[in-house]
């Protein structure tokens, strides 16, 4: 009696599946289809694009609305394509990252190894941080960096995103180290080491699977803002989403849809980059907490 | 010169007192097991030795040092923890050594320690792997290394082998007994397993509620406990509490019992004879351990403190070297400790020895001793 009613399920979950991964791959298909119109309308010629479809594949393959995205096109008044952006993005984005996930591991550390009278509760108001909308900040932050004088620069920007990402990488570091048994830290105190020794050579260590998730979203929350961006620099200190955007609003006459579209690859791409190298570290580090390890 | 001495040392979380005056002194070389219920305040008395916890009054000297205001690394102390705390990002022979590199120890010295404490502890073959890699028992093993190595004034044990099989549990222990008679060191040894603390002890605290209710040699603790918590407390399986009435007969002081239809006294052991006479009229509990009621009189020839009665079998629990009767006394469960070839069965009447030479006997109200 058993045996047909196996095969019967057997035959019912294999349906099930056929069905499941078709959904999926709809889904995947959809999903892909900006980046393959995109990446297609990048390859082609102006007159490619005007004669055929968005979904048709490039007549001849041309590099030259990449090359023009990078060096020639124009952001507004001048016309040096996105390089010196991509590079301000760089020289901000990197500092930004480190710093605040550092600080991040450091608040984490202490709010869970250190805990003091009210460190729940500067956790909590911590958190707060994380669902202070951007809008309402850029008034306070636009007078507090003229206060220090750091108003309209790379630094600026870097304290700006700072302070912004601390909230989270606090949150990320704390949910790890809580993992951490306490006993690890007082054994390190009774075998003679301090405050800092205990962070650099024990917590820290520990600490790869967080770090990861961590550089992931810092890397893709600053990469990708627009609104500090547009706010806090200006002219040739800003952004490539700034760029991005006076690139694809600024006309001559012809929308040059390829170039657009290789500009727009090009900003996304270091976001991809980290994604493609360190994404399964991502998922590993974000359920490391759940699992003991 | 004692080891570790703590005067009146209380400890407040809040308006809580979890520790209330708190005075033992150990000696050079002693093995103090600190016992007690989970939450009896005896992890936190070994966190403030330590210096991992503050304290709220009182003092605590390690070696004729005061050591209120010192901090963990100078106090001359060593510590194995219930999780063994092993640093998971460091070899077993960097975990042995760190302790000694924070403070300096040049490096040949260090390897010479390392070999050495690793020879003690026969674990020379697992000194490169990591501590994910270890047993439950090697990462123990590891953790007493790496208190070995610093060579303390004090050792500091909390609960270290809850965390191990039943098996390997009594082999550990033997191993840190072996320890310590073979180093004369100085251990405070923090347990709830009351046979860990009869096994290891020189001498036994045993706590509860923040106060020490008895200080002694562990066969002191198990034939005198102070009172009925201590009593219940030491000993698997625990002592026997009879309510019973308190007679006198013949001009002596004894208890009345009642078990299978028939009533029958105990007289009171001499010791207790002048105490319980106050008592006569009034109900005590009287206290009987398991052993103290067996199948036949561990001792030949009449003896005057064993008495003979017949009890009915409710319960046989065979435990290989000995079986467990339960039986009725004056309405309360009593455990009796036969040997297996008696062949007790239950419902069937058997005839049981009492051994009356060490009753003990309680004040029902204040559950302090009588004697």
């Amino acid at each position: 009696m058993a045996e047909p009613h196996r095969t019967q399920t057997a035959g019912g979950q294999r349906l099930g599946r056929v069905l499941i991964y078709a959904l999926l791959a709809v889904f995947a298909l959809y999903y892909l289809m900006p980046l393959f119109v995109m990446l297609t309308t990048s390859l082609k010629t102006l007159d490619d694009i005007r004669a055929g479809n968005l979904l048709s594949l490039p007549k001849e393959i041309t590099f030259g609305a990449w090359a023009k995205a990078w060096g020639t096109a124009c952001t507004g008044v001048e016309c040096d394509g996105l390089k010196g952006n991509f590079k301000n993005s760089v020289s901000f984005v990197l500092p930004a990252v480190l710093i605040s996930t550092l600080i991040g591991a450091f608040n984490g550390y202490v709010l869970t190894q250190w805990r003091f009278r009210g460190s729940d509760l500067l956790f909590t108001l911590l958190l707060i941080g994380c669902f202070i909308p951007f809008q309402v900040v850029l008034l306070p932050m636009a007078q507090t960096l003229g206060y220090m004088g750091i108003a309209n620069s790379v630094v600026g920007l870097i304290f700006v995103h700072v302070v912004y990402g601390l909230a989270f990488t606090t949150l990320f570091f704390r949910n790890f180290y809580i993992t951490v048994p306490a006993e690890l830290t007082k054994a390190a105190r009774i075998d003679g080491a301090g405050f800092f020794t205990i962070f650099w050579r024990i917590i820290l260590p520990l600490s790869p699977p967080i770090i990861v998730v961590c550089v992931i979203w810092q890397f893709t929350q600053i990469w990708n803002d627009f609104l500090f961006g547009v706010v806090f620099s200006s002219g040739q200190r800003q952004p490539i989403t700034v760029a991005l955007n006076n690139l694809v609003n600024t006309s001559t006459g012809v929308k040059e849809y390829n170039v657009d579209m290789a500009a727009a690859i090009i900003a996304a791409l270091p976001t991809l980059f980290v994604y493609i190298v360190a994404g399964k570290y991502f998922l590993r580090g974000l359920t490391a907490g759940a699992v003991k390890g | 010169m004692g080891a570790l001495s703590i005067r009146n040392v209380i400890k407040r979380f809040g308006s809580v007192e979890v520790l209330k005056g708190i005075n033992i002194d150990v000696d050079d070389g002693e093995f103090l097991i600190l016992v007690g219920p989970s939450g009896c305040g005896k992890s936190t008395l070994l966190n403030m030795i330590a210096g991992l916890d503050t304290i709220s009054s009182g003092e605590i000297a390690i070696g004729g040092r005061l050591v209120n205001d010192l901090s963990p690394k100078d106090r001359d102390i060593a510590m194995v923890f219930q999780s063994y705390a092993l640093y998971p990002n460091m070899s077993v022979r960097d975990n042995i050594s760190f302790g000694l590199k924070i403070r300096k120890v040049p490096k040949d010295k260090q390897d010479e320690i390392v070999r050495r404490v690793a020879k003690t502890l026969q674990m020379e073959p697992l000194l490169s792997r990591m501590p994910s890699q270890l047993s439950g028992g090697q990462r123990q093993r590891v953790a007493m290394g790496r208190a070995l190595a610093r060579d303390p004034a004090l050792f500091l044990f909390d609960e270290p082998l809850s965390n191990l099989d039943a098996k390997l549990r009594v082999e550990m222990r033997t191993e840190i007994k072996l320890l310590h008679e073979r180093m004369k060191t100085t251990i405070v040894y923090v347990t709830h397993d009351q046979i860990e603390a009869m096994t290891l002890g020189d001498r036994i605290a045993v706590m509860k509620d923040g106060v020490v209710r008895q200080l002694a040699h562990p066969q002191e603790v198990y034939d005198n406990p102070a009172d009925l918590f201590v009593a219940g407390f030491i000993g698997s399986p625990s002592m026997n509490f009879i309510r019973c009435p308190v007679t006198e007969e013949s001009g002596r002081a004894g208890v009345l019992l009642e078990g299978g239809g028939q009533k029958f006294s105990f007289h009171a052991p001499d010791s207790t004879q002048n105490a319980l006479k106050q008592w006569i009229g009034k109900e005590v509990i009287m206290g009987i351990r398991p052993e103290q009621i067996t199948d036949r009189s561990p001792w030949s020839g009449d003896n005057p403190h064993v008495l003979s009665r017949s009890a009915k079998i409710e319960v046989v629990q065979p435990t290989g070297p000995d079986t467990l009767v339960l039986i009725h006394l004056n309405g309360t469960p009593v455990n009796c400790r036969v040997h297996p070839e008696a062949g007790p069965q239950p419902g069937k009447q058997m005839s049981l020895m009492f051994d009356l030479s060490k009753l003990v006997f309680f004040d029902p109200q204040s559950e302090r001793r009588i004697s």
